[in-house]
């Protein structure tokens, strides 16, 4: 399988010049892969036309096992396992166990989220981030799009992203090297250079 | 995103007839079902004895006349529930414009002329209470017998009935302090006056000027209220369990009152969109309104809990004495049970996700939830308090609560007639029509 990507990077500069462009760059057919901006720009999400996050129902998984877990947990150590009575109370008195259910919901929702938003941006450890353009962290508002996944031309979008007011426009690949790195040279570079081949070939 | 709706920013409210009709139907209705109550309760078959005969009074008088109780004392009672429970949410649409001047908010700006209008309801409640105190002072509170605080009688016997923790407290509790509490809502109104008095202003002069001396009254407002709603508390209804203390009840009830205010805030907004004002009033902002109920029903229950919890951990007699009365106790059981759920769970998953706080249907169904449970909140703080063994659920409790609902729709419904709609000046509008999350 091709593992090399492709893509064409289109720079801009003002909000609503690059609102307006993607607007215009969808309705001329082209797929957008992504949209890197310094900061959130409102209604962006909306003209990209982005599906709502799977974030909030993984949040609420994440808290339910938590919630389950605790109860679990509490019910087998006071009620099954070594009944103590504490209190004059009943062995499984449910109202003791309220903050403990409650910190470990809120314990696993927020690790289980950070876990699950490192694999939803792609951020996690084995997989090499793809940078398209540094400035895209400073004052440039910077968009990808997938020659591999367009049926039109590099040209042809080229065109495109040129009547839509880009900037620059420019052509960036990754290599099959770039986009799987092996677990033991991620190990091997992070102990020995302490900072992973993955974030220095971002330069 | 630009919106295509097409509203008016000068539009003002018009009490329609088929509003006031609807309104009456109500009011009637709550005028019959408090006539069947009294009925019931004046010539006996009702249920609530039957409950008395069947837990039995400790003092083994059941029944008619059991005790030297009436159907007076429960409406004593009820009128009390409704008229703190009114009280609280005509004082948070104050707290709630207070609090979003002084945090500079923006969505708000063009709804803020519906919790504006419930300010000038204060002065009724203040009356009514001040009324129902000195005619119902000594069922209600038990701590207005002067006899209580006389170490001796007369005669220089020692007195049976002192009460040393209750003269104790005597510095609080006495009817001057009273007074003073029902002050507070005097105090609160003449706050809501002049914010309202300078919003008015800012529709005709615009500028920012206005806007700053609201905030300034706003931040005193808060400062004040802070205390004064946490006095007031105590006073109305923590002192009917006079020998029962809690601090967190003043947090309590001021979350209780804060849900019950934004639903009301809520439900008056959709009602005006029903009827074809507030056009600019998108989902953004129902959105940010289901937010509050939601954030505030679980800061409710927090509140709740931190009570309940440590009384029930601590299992000091008379701390307990409060929940005893309330959990252990088979009439007010399910008073108990229906509070945490309608305050609770209903308004946790049912306003959870993103869409529900976005359709206008299941934010109704939650505002009318929370409303109905927040009532039952402030029922189970009072009634178990002032009538024992002898409360209960009827005809009666449900027609006054639809009178209060009435009065209180018939005067807020007139109130918004009296000033425009939307503050057109306010500085903040434009980023409240444009609000998109």
């Amino acid at each position: 399988m091709e593992k090399n990507k492709h893509f064409l990077v289109g720079i801009f500069d003002d909000q609503d010049e690059l609102l307006h462009a993607v607007e215009h760059i969808r309705h001329a057919g082209v797929k957008i892969h992504e949209v890197f901006t310094p900061y959130p720009i409102h209604t962006l999400e909306h003209e990209l036309g982005y599906k709502r996050s799977y974030m909030p129902r993984a949040a609420f998984l994440f808290g339910a096992t938590g919630t389950t877990l605790a109860i679990a947990m509490q019910s087998g150590m006071m009620g099954i396992d070594w009944p103590m009575i504490i209190g004059g109370k009943s062995f499984l008195a449910i109202p003791d166990f309220v903050p403990v259910t409650f910190e470990s919901t809120v314990l696993l929702a927020s690790f289980g989220m950070v876990g699950t938003f490192l694999v939803a941006c792609g951020l996690h450890p084995l997989k090499a981030p793809r940078l398209f353009d540094r400035r895209s962290t400073d004052d440039k508002l910077v968009m990808a799009i997938d020659l591999g996944n367009n049926s039109l031309s590099e040209d042809q979008i080229k065109a495109v992203l040129k009547e839509a007011h880009a900037n620059e426009i420019y052509r960036k690949d990754f290599t099959d090297e770039d986009n799987s790195e092996s677990f033991l040279t991620y190990l091997v570079d992070l102990f020995t250079k302490g900072v992973t081949s993955s974030s220095r070939k971002l330069n | 995103m630009k919106s295509d709706v097409q509203y008016n920013l000068d539009e003002r409210y018009v009490f329609s007839d088929k509003a006031k009709k609807n309104v009456f139907i109500v009011l009637i209705l709550g005028i019959i079902f408090f006539a069947i109550g009294v009925a019931m309760l004046a010539f006996g078959g009702d249920h609530s004895a039957a409950h008395a005969l069947a837990y039995g009074d400790p003092t083994g008088h059941v029944g008619e006349g059991g005790h030297g109780f009436s159907w007076v004392t429960r409406l004593k009672s009820d009128l009390w529930i409704n008229t703190v429970f009114f009280t609280g949410i005509t004082m948070i649409g104050v707290f709630f414009v207070a609090i979003q001047s002084a945090a500079h908010v923006g969505w708000s700006a063009a709804l803020k002329r519906v919790p504006e209008a419930f300010g000038s309801y204060l002065p009724v409640l203040g009356v009514v209470m001040l009324a129902i105190f000195l005619w119902a002072g000594h069922d209600l509170f038990h701590w207005t017998h002067s006899y209580l605080y006389n170490e001796t009688l007369e005669n220089g016997q020692p007195n049976p009935q002192y009460d040393e923790i209750i003269a104790g407290k005597a510095g609080f509790l006495n009817p001057t302090f009273f007074i003073v509490t029902v002050c507070f809502i005097f105090v609160w109104f003449a706050f809501w006056f002049f914010i309202r008095k300078n919003s008015l202003a800012e529709d005709l002069e615009g500028g920012t000027e206005r806007f700053w001396k609201i905030k300034t009254l706003s931040t005193l407002f808060i400062i004040f209220l802070a205390i004064s709603s946490s006095i007031a508390a105590w006073m109305w209804v923590m002192s009917i369990d006079t020998h029962w203390f809690s601090t967190m009840f003043g947090w309590y009830m001021f979350a209780s009152w804060h849900v019950s205010g934004l639903a009301t805030i809520t439900l008056t907004v959709l009602f005006l969109q029903d009827q074809g004002y507030l056009k600019m009033i998108n989902e953004n902002h129902l959105h940010d309104l289901g937010k509050f109920i939601f954030a505030f029903s679980i800061f409710w229950t927090y509140v709740w809990f931190a009570q309940f919890l440590l009384i029930y951990y601590a299992n000091i007699p008379e701390e307990t004495a409060y929940f005893i009365d309330r959990f252990q106790n088979d009439l007010y059981k399910k008073a108990f049970f229906l509070n945490i759920f309608l305050n609770f769970i209903f308004p946790f998953l049912g306003l959870m996700t993103r869409d529900a706080k976005r359709k206008t249907i299941i934010l109704k169904i939650v505002c009318f939830g929370v409303l109905a449970g927040h009532w039952i909140d402030f029922y189970q703080m009072i009634t178990p308090g002032v009538l024992k063994e002898n409360g209960g659920f009827g005809f009666m409790e449900i027609g006054l609560l639809m009178i209060y609902i009435g009065v209180f729709v018939l005067w807020i419904g007139n109130a918004l007639t009296k000033a425009p709609l939307v503050a057109k000046n306010h500085p903040m509008l434009q980023e409240s029509l444009n609000h998109h999350i």
